[in-house]
């Protein structure tokens, strides 16, 4: 009944396995490590997946149930797979009075995506964020790990334009 | 390391710096550095090497916060005291020039200006004048001195005396005597205890601990080692925000340091006195700055809040006493020790003492991290040290206590700050989170807008908070689209009543506040916008 | 440290107890029924459904009688006109959040829930109805799961975790987004935990778990076993 206990092999012999075996290791292998567990998992693959969650359960030896729900819980994990650009916009309360929501508006307006979406071609995800903390330059926008502070729609569009390539 | 040695490393450095002819700082904290701080900090270098100054002639470092994150980035020079602002690269041989002479003037900013003036900094204090990622900056200013002295001359009661001279209380926003916490779990029966430092700022709007954390990380260490003396716990966590890289490595750095010189880990400062710290990352949820949500999610479950009693100090992480304070409580604690609990509580009003950091964003001139003392007004925030509202604009309301707190109208801009006073306001002091608002702001938009954040974040243990949240958005809704009747005012009226008394922790208890803060001050702006006049 | 005998007040009755009881325990042995969702007798209190919430003189917060202690002279009301109000407000809620037609419900006639409302008197919904349109799992031989009458009171994790062992059950999401699930949310049938014991479906409250092949108002449960389950592992059972 119990039998993904018995297969604690990673899901494929992609080397990235290696550094979760490593994190869940140096927290003994025990339950309290799963959130850091699921950390590296995902800034390894992008996103969580069934059988790497399996494999999660059955190193640290937590019910499957009890992952799924711990790794649905946080905002901070995806089970969907991200494009291979990220836009994530601060929609924090100072970020939010100056006027994050216009630039949610605009980028859905030039790429046609709404938060926690990706383009159809993979190739952009917009995500919305809590507050990155960078309050005072406010509206603040996170594109591929750059923080842009004090943007506006015009340099948030061109900014897109440029990560993804496209003339002009 | 023995007290001695740490005395010697402090005379080494402040020699070190005293020789040196002008150091230029470069904020690298995570609001400059989103403005290319380290692109400016490489080009001062180039700068000063071009212009002939060796390493005893000038110095660049990284610096943590300077505090006018809006006006970034912040370049100061010492031992001068100028403090230029919205430094480009370019500006950097204009910078290395004017060292010998007065300062460039297109991008100088007045250092006597009522922004840094009328600020009294404790938590702060090395904020911007060391670089956080060397310990020996730390311990030159006075660092682990608080701790050198606690182990060798105090017991553990008598720390715990001193915290409680001082008056401090917990700067997580409930406000909580920091002496009383420290001596229920000191008394706890139990072993091994945990100290944990919930850094966890979910308070959108809100930087103070993630200033802290990349400015003075080894402030925090300190103050937990000395806790965690105190109350007799061997074992540290730090709950850190994931949206905070740049604060998780220099944590990380600054325990590796703090590790290597023996100030954290077995036999601390040549003592029997062990203390380790880990670092767990939070993964997105705001409930988790409860304190039993963040225990559970360092347990490595879902972080759902349980009912307390029994509280951490008898009862926390798996079962074991447990003393949880935020990042600003264990900032304030060196200089408490160091300074003696009379000195902190000759600060602030007589039931709130010392100082407490706000992060100003929102319609303000000025944006930033300040720190200011206890009882100061918030129109002195706002208009003395914030600078006003810009573009010729009214203030129309200041938002404190992030989505637990409330609107705060002009009419009572001249309230002393302190829990007490925010509290009768119908908001909270919160953990220090201050946006300013305009007369473009809805407060309904508002309103909407926190019970939006309240409602994604409900854990959904409870039925008031998850349900109640869900139906309270929706009713806002309903202001928002002008199709409101006088019913749904009473219902939204009722519905705060009840998610407010009856939700299992604190995010609910508190997630009506800005609703019920906006009707008490703004109530005709939702009646305006009733479908039909009189809203029948 | 072993338990202390104290006397406390219910509803103005005089009532002795150990003092490692809950509350509700002590109230139901004088037969004072205070109204509870998630808790049940021989599983771990949850404090979720916030129906047992009560008011204890001298403490303005209300507490809930499923997770507070009995103390010496404690004064507890658990029924004023405030609480009644609150217990309808939350009920009326809980309905308006999911689909909860009880003319169509495998368990009418015998759903906590319904019983509850009828004790309160509840006669129609103040709020609007929210009616997500959520999936039904018939996947299991004998069981079915209707995310569409579930409350979240987690009575099936505990019992599946503190009872069965198997810990197939647990909440995925959070808020009113939270579901019930089986291992990976997969479907119930495919679960390689579950034992099909059967005793998440006889703890459910309302008709989220059901037994296959019953149809209106024929699914009554059998809870009777917990306690005695909870007795004879001769743990501290709430008994």
């Amino acid at each position: 009944m119990f039998a993904y206990l018995q297969k604690c092999e990673p899901p494929s012999n992609d080397k990235r396995w290696k550094i979760i075996a490593a994190t869940m290791r140096k927290l003994g292998n025990e339950r309290q490590a799963l959130i850091e567990a699921l950390h590296s998992y995902q800034q390894a693959f992008g996103y969580l997946d069934k059988p790497g969650l399996t494999y999660i359960a059955a190193s640290l030896k937590i019910p499957l149930s009890q992952v799924y729900g711990a790794a649905t819980f946080y905002n901070h994990f995806t089970m969907k797979p991200q494009g291979e650009h990220a836009c994530v916009v601060c929609t924090g309360t100072a970020c939010y009075i100056k006027g994050a929501a216009d630039l949610l508006k605009s980028i859905f307006n030039a790429e046609g995506v709404k938060p926690g979406e990706t383009t159809p071609d993979g190739r952009l995800s917009i995500l919305t964020a809590r507050c990155f903390g960078a309050c005072g330059l406010a509206p603040v926008v996170v594109v591929d790990g750059d923080v842009v502070g004090r943007i506006t729609t015009d340099v948030l569009e061109q900014r897109l334009r440029k990560v993804l390539g496209h003339a002009g | 390391m023995l007290a001695e040695e740490l005395k010697n490393i402090a005379v080494h450095e402040r020699e070190a710096k005293a020789a040196v002819g002008a150091c230029v700082n470069v904020c690298g904290a995570a609001g400059c550095q989103s403005l290319q701080s380290d692109a400016l900090a490489k080009a001062l270098v180039e700068a000063a090497a071009a212009q002939g100054y060796g390493p005893e002639s000038c110095v660049v470092r990284k610096v943590g916060c300077l505090g006018l994150c809006g006006a970034g980035p912040l370049v100061s020079v010492e031992p001068a005291g100028i403090i230029y602002q919205r430094v480009q690269p370019s500006d950097a041989p204009d910078i290395v020039n004017a060292l010998q002479g007065p300062p460039v003037k297109r991008i100088n900013l007045d250092s006597k200006l009522p922004f840094f003036a009328r600020q009294q900094r404790i938590v702060l204090e090395n904020s911007g004048r060391i670089d956080p990622e060397r310990l020996e900056d730390y311990i030159a200013a006075d660092g682990y001195l608080a701790l050198t002295t606690v182990l060798s001359e105090m017991t553990p009661s008598d720390v715990i005396a001193e915290i409680e001279k001082s008056g401090l209380r917990g700067r997580g926003g409930a406000g909580y005597p920091t002496g009383l916490k420290w001596g229920t779990v000191a008394k706890a029966i139990g072993s091994p205890k945990m100290v944990v430092c919930n850094a966890d700022e979910g308070d959108p709007g809100a930087f103070m601990d993630r200033a802290v954390l990349e400015s003075d990380p080894h402030r925090v260490l300190e103050g937990m080692a000395i806790a965690a003396y105190a109350v007799g716990a061997s074992e540290g966590y730090i709950y850190v925000r994931a949206e905070y890289p740049l604060a998780v490595a220099r944590l990380k750095t600054a325990i590796r340091l703090a590790e290597r010189q023996e100030l954290l880990g077995n036999g601390i400062c040549g003592t029997q006195f062990n203390f380790r710290i880990a670092i767990r990352l939070g993964a997105g949820a705001f409930v988790c700055g409860e304190e039993t949500a963040l225990m559970a999610s360092i347990e490595g479950k879902r972080g759902t809040p349980r009912p307390r009693p029994p509280y951490p100090a008898e009862s926390g992480l798996w079962g074991h006493p447990t003393l949880i304070n935020n990042v600003e409580t264990f900032a304030n604690i060196a200089p408490i020790i160091r300074r003696g609990g009379a000195w902190f509580a000759g600060i602030g009003t007589e039931r709130s003492k010392g100082t407490k950091v706000f992060a100003l964003a929102g319609r303000i001139t000025n944006t930033g991290l300040i720190e200011v003392p206890m009882g100061i007004t918030l129109r002195d925030i706002v208009f003395e040290i914030g600078g006003g509202v810009p573009e010729g604009r009214h203030l129309k309301a200041v938002q404190t206590g992030g989505p637990s707190g409330g609107c705060i109208p002009e009419s009572f801009l001249d309230t002393p700050v302190d829990y007490e006073t925010l509290t009768k306001l119908g908001s909270i002091m919160g953990s220090g989170g201050m946006i300013v608002m305009d007369e473009t702001s809805s407060m309904v938009d508002v309103a909407r807008y926190f019970m939006e954040f309240c409602m994604t974040e409900s854990c959904g243990k409870c039925i008031p908070c998850r349900a109640g949240t869900a139906q309270m958005y929706n009713l806002l809704g309903r202001f928002v689209d002008r199709t409101a009747t006088r019913a749904d005012l009473a219902q939204l009226e009722q519905l705060c009543d009840l998610v407010r008394n009856t939700s299992l922790c604190g995010l609910g208890q508190s997630a009506p506040n800005p609703v019920s803060s906006t009707l008490r001050y703004f109530r005709p702006e939702y009646e305006a916008t009733f479908a039909t006049e009189g809203g029948e | 440290m072993p338990a202390r005998v104290v006397t406390l007040q219910i509803d103005g009755r005089d009532v002795t107890a150990r003092d490692d009881q809950m509350l509700i325990e002590v109230a139901r042995e004088s037969d004072i029924r205070i109204p509870k969702l998630c808790y049940v007798s021989g599983l771990s209190s949850y404090g979720g459904c916030r129906m047992c919430l009560v008011e204890v003189e001298g403490t303005s917060k209300l507490l809930a009688a499923c997770t507070t202690a009995v103390t010496e002279g404690m004064q507890v009301r658990t029924v004023t006109p405030r609480l009644t109000e609150y217990r309808r407000m939350i009920l009326e809620m809980l309905f308006a959040e999911r689909n909860h037609v009880c003319s169509v419900c495998v368990s009418n006639g015998h759903c906590d829930m319904q019983w509850l409302a009828q004790h309160l008197g509840i006669d129609h919904i103040r709020f609007p109805y929210v009616y997500p349109n959520l999936p039904v799992d018939a996947s299991h031989d004998r069981f079915v799961l209707d995310q569409n009458r579930c409350i979240l009171c987690t009575r099936c994790v505990r019992v599946c975790q503190e009872i069965e062992g198997a810990h197939t059950w647990d909440v995925m999401g959070r808020g009113a987004q939270s579901l019930v699930i089986t291992d990976l949310a997969q479907p119930w049938g495919e679960s390689e935990s579950c034992t099909s014991c059967g005793k998440c479906v006889q703890v459910c409250p309302t008709g989220a778990l059901s037994e296959k092949g019953r149809s209106v108002a024929e699914m009554s449960k059998r809870r009777e076993f917990l306690p005695y389950l909870t007795m004879m592992r001769g743990e501290t059972g709430n008994e």
